[in-house]
């Protein structure tokens, strides 16, 4: 396999790592928002399912976003396609 | 002028800027002290900032096309990412989601997880890759990696369609708080806010609007953050909003158990003025299915990451690297505002309807509401409205209407903050919709006037002549946009939920396989982006005229049909037609490797 592919396959992996995540925060736990709604877990005194749509599932949207980022950086690194000056 | 310097510098011209600004809010404080009428503040702080942004627009006027389409590609990541929040949190954000929070609860809660989410596949499936393209438009992309100009045009119409839509309503808004700020009747207004757009976009394209953008984020920002932190303290209900209003939820939810909730009958919401409501729904329950809450929030992740005016924002940053780390700032930035909006919501909820509070009204006397200042204000403007239907003399929770927008615009004045608070609040609304409408405006008249008039009509024009084309264009679809929002045929938020499920119908599929699928071809996209397009657009209209639809797919999520279509007939159409050429296939593997030039070069 060339570098390329090699770097394709990781950064493709990757990309299915956080879209899982995402699938999570912004679809999966919303099958159970009644059930969550009577949960004994209250970030804060919150309900659970209203903090998650409050504040929760938007967190975990902006952390993910930057992990992501750099571990992207990462891969790039590895194989050598950082950019560099005057790629542009 | 300010070229290179002028970057180097940005964290200092912005934090002069947002000293000077403050300074501003202190010196119409005092003034409001001193006896300046309401009207006067109002006036100063509308007319003070829109000269402001115009001013960095005059600044910012250039005469290169990377200059006006892609701000030359040097604007650093964290001010990228304020820019992508003014450019994304329009009027409706601004003046309409802590009121669509207060009157539906959970089930409106879903624009909130969509609105934010979709950043996500903005930042993983897109950005990056359009950024290495190198392209000045969206359907530059679509145009160059699968060819011809049927699919370049394709890309035009939906971007069209779905900005065009989006754009109505924020006129609209620039309108309305130019109507109420300044004065004037709303036929002149919605010209007078068009006037302003128009100042920050024309001469500078791209550049202006980024440099406004960042302006305007700082004042909206200030403007929705400063209430709800004032009126949390106020009321002691903590001096960290965000973190403390658990009680404050959980007394509402007491409170509604307490007042019920009285259904009205036709008759008494008949005499109730159009576009008011009385709070119906719990406010912390979950009261929508999962099906309504999880389908909403798929059309506006999905339509977060199809919309042009959005993601040509990443088209500025200075690499590939830069624009992925700008998504994480935008949706920061953009985090501060939207979780806000709920505490807001709460807080409004609880003054009005706390007995406990000197602000509460439900279970006083009609007339002693009546009587308030500040309900004759808001009763005038036609956003508040009570009425005694069972005739005990008595508020009650059924009885008192309020208009979403209400809830941004009155809280500070019910909760008892001095107006120089609301006049705030009307710059920041301002900021909102100018931000939004700019950075609309231009994605078209961009589309426009590089797709189609330079890459299809006219290649070999100048650039001298393309600038002066796009500029026409961009006053055009600027008067176009204005003309059909004075009209007033549709609300802000419905038509921006609208945008959003037309740029998902015909955007998301093409844009996204024209990254990770290779074997993608053009007619595959024209497919996917007409056919979805006319699908999602044919099952609105059938809805609309009192179809049933199916699978509880409702007016708002429309996008699911769309983009479904779009899918389906991409894959089918480009399979059965022959693969893209070796050239293509070599450009694919190019966009997916951050390192190595553009695509497309720095001016084309």
């Amino acid at each position: 396999m060339s570098k390329q592919e090699q770097h394709w396959e990781k950064t493709r992996n990757l990309l299915f790592i956080t879209l899982a995540i995402w699938f999570v925060f912004s679809i999966g736990i919303f099958l159970f928002g009644a059930e969550m709604q009577e949960s004994s877990i209250r970030p804060f005194g919150y309900p659970l399912t209203y903090w998650f749509t409050c504040q929760g599932s938007l967190a975990i949207f902006v952390i993910l976003i930057f992990w992501f980022a750099g571990r992207q950086e990462k891969i790039d690194d590895e194989f050598g396609f950082t950019e560099r000056e005057g790629d542009q | 002028m300010i070229k290179g310097k002028f970057i180097d510098n940005l964290p200092k011209v912005y934090g002069i800027y947002t000293g000077g600004f403050l300074v501003f809010i202190i010196i119409m404080a005092i003034a409001e002290q001193a006896g300046m009428t309401a009207k006067m503040i109002g006036i100063f702080f509308v007319s003070f900032t829109v000269l402001i942004y115009a001013l960095i627009g005059w600044l910012s006027r250039t005469l290169q096309t990377d200059a006006y389409y892609v701000a030359g590609r040097q604007v650093p990541t964290v001010f990228n990412g304020m820019a992508t929040a003014a450019d994304w949190m329009s009027g409706a954000s601004f003046v309409a989601m802590a009121g669509g929070i207060y009157f539906k609860g959970y089930g409106y809660m879903a624009l909130l997880v969509g609105w934010t989410g979709g950043y996500v596949l903005v930042a993983s499936l897109l950005a990056p890759y359009l950024r290495k393209f190198g392209c000045y438009t969206v359907p530059d992309f679509i145009g160059t990696r699968y060819g011809g100009n049927l699919a370049r045009f394709s890309a035009v119409i939906v971007l069209t369609v779905a900005s065009f839509t989006y754009v109505t309503a924020q006129i609209n808004a620039t309108g309305t708080i130019a109507s109420v700020a300044l004065d004037i009747p709303f036929e002149i207004a919605v010209y007078v806010g068009l006037a302003s757009i128009l100042m920050c976009s024309m001469l500078g394209g791209m550049r202006a609007v980024t440099w406004t953008q960042v302006a305007q984020y700082i004042v909206l920002i200030i403007a929705y953050l400063l209430p709800v932190f004032w009126i949390s303290n106020n009321i002691g209900a903590g001096f960290f909003p965000h973190f403390m209003l658990a009680d404050e939820v959980a007394r509402i939810a007491e409170l509604e158990g307490q007042f019920g909730f009285v259904k009205n009958s036709a008759a008494d919401l008949a005499t109730v003025p159009k576009g008011l409501s009385a709070i119906t729904k719990a406010h912390s329950s979950v009261n929508a299915t999962p099906w309504a809450f999880i389908s909403l929030a798929v059309c506006m992740m999905a339509g977060t990451a199809s919309l042009p005016h959005v993601m040509m924002r990443y088209f500025t940053t200075p690499s590939v690297r830069t624009a992925r780390r700008s998504v994480g700032w935008s949706l920061f930035f953009i985090f501060l505002l939207y979780s806000s909006a709920p505490m807001l919501a709460t807080l409004s909820k609880i003054s009005l309807m706390d007995p406990n509070l000197a602000t509460g009204i439900i279970g006083k006397s009609i007339a002693e509401v009546q009587a308030l200042d500040w309900y004759q204000n808001w009763n005038q403007a036609k956003l508040m409205f009570v009425s005694d239907f069972n005739g005990n003399g008595t508020l009650e929770l059924n009885e008192f209407f309020m208009k979403g927008s209400a809830v941004v615009l009155a809280t500070p004045e019910i909760a008892g903050l001095p107006y120089v608070i609301s006049g705030l609040v009307a710059a920041g609304g301002m900021a909102a919709a100018m931000s939004t409408a700019d950075g609309l405006v231009l994605a078209i008249s961009n589309a426009l006037s590089h797709d189609v008039y330079y890459k299809i009509i006219n290649p070999k024009a100048e650039t001298a002549k393309r600038l002066i084309v796009a500029r026409v264009l961009l006053v055009l679809i600027g008067f176009a946009g204005a003309t059909i929002a004075a009209l007033e045929i549709q609300g802000i938020l419905g038509s921006v939920i609208w945008a959003f499920d037309f740029a998902m119908s015909g955007l998301f599929f093409p844009l996204v396989l024209g990254v990770w699928w290779k074997r993608a071809n053009a007619p595959g996209a024209v497919a996917g982006m007409l056919l979805g397009l006319i699908s999602g657009t044919a099952y609105l209209v059938w809805v609309r005229s009192g179809g049933s639809g199916f699978l509880g797919i409702t007016q708002l999520t429309f996008g699911i049909v769309g983009a479904a279509v779009s899918l389906v007939s991409m894959i089918v159409v480009s399979l059965i037609t022959a693969a893209p050429d070796a050239a293509t296939q070599k450009m694919v593997d190019d966009v997916r490797v951050p390192s190595g030039k553009t695509i497309l070069g720095k001016q084309h």
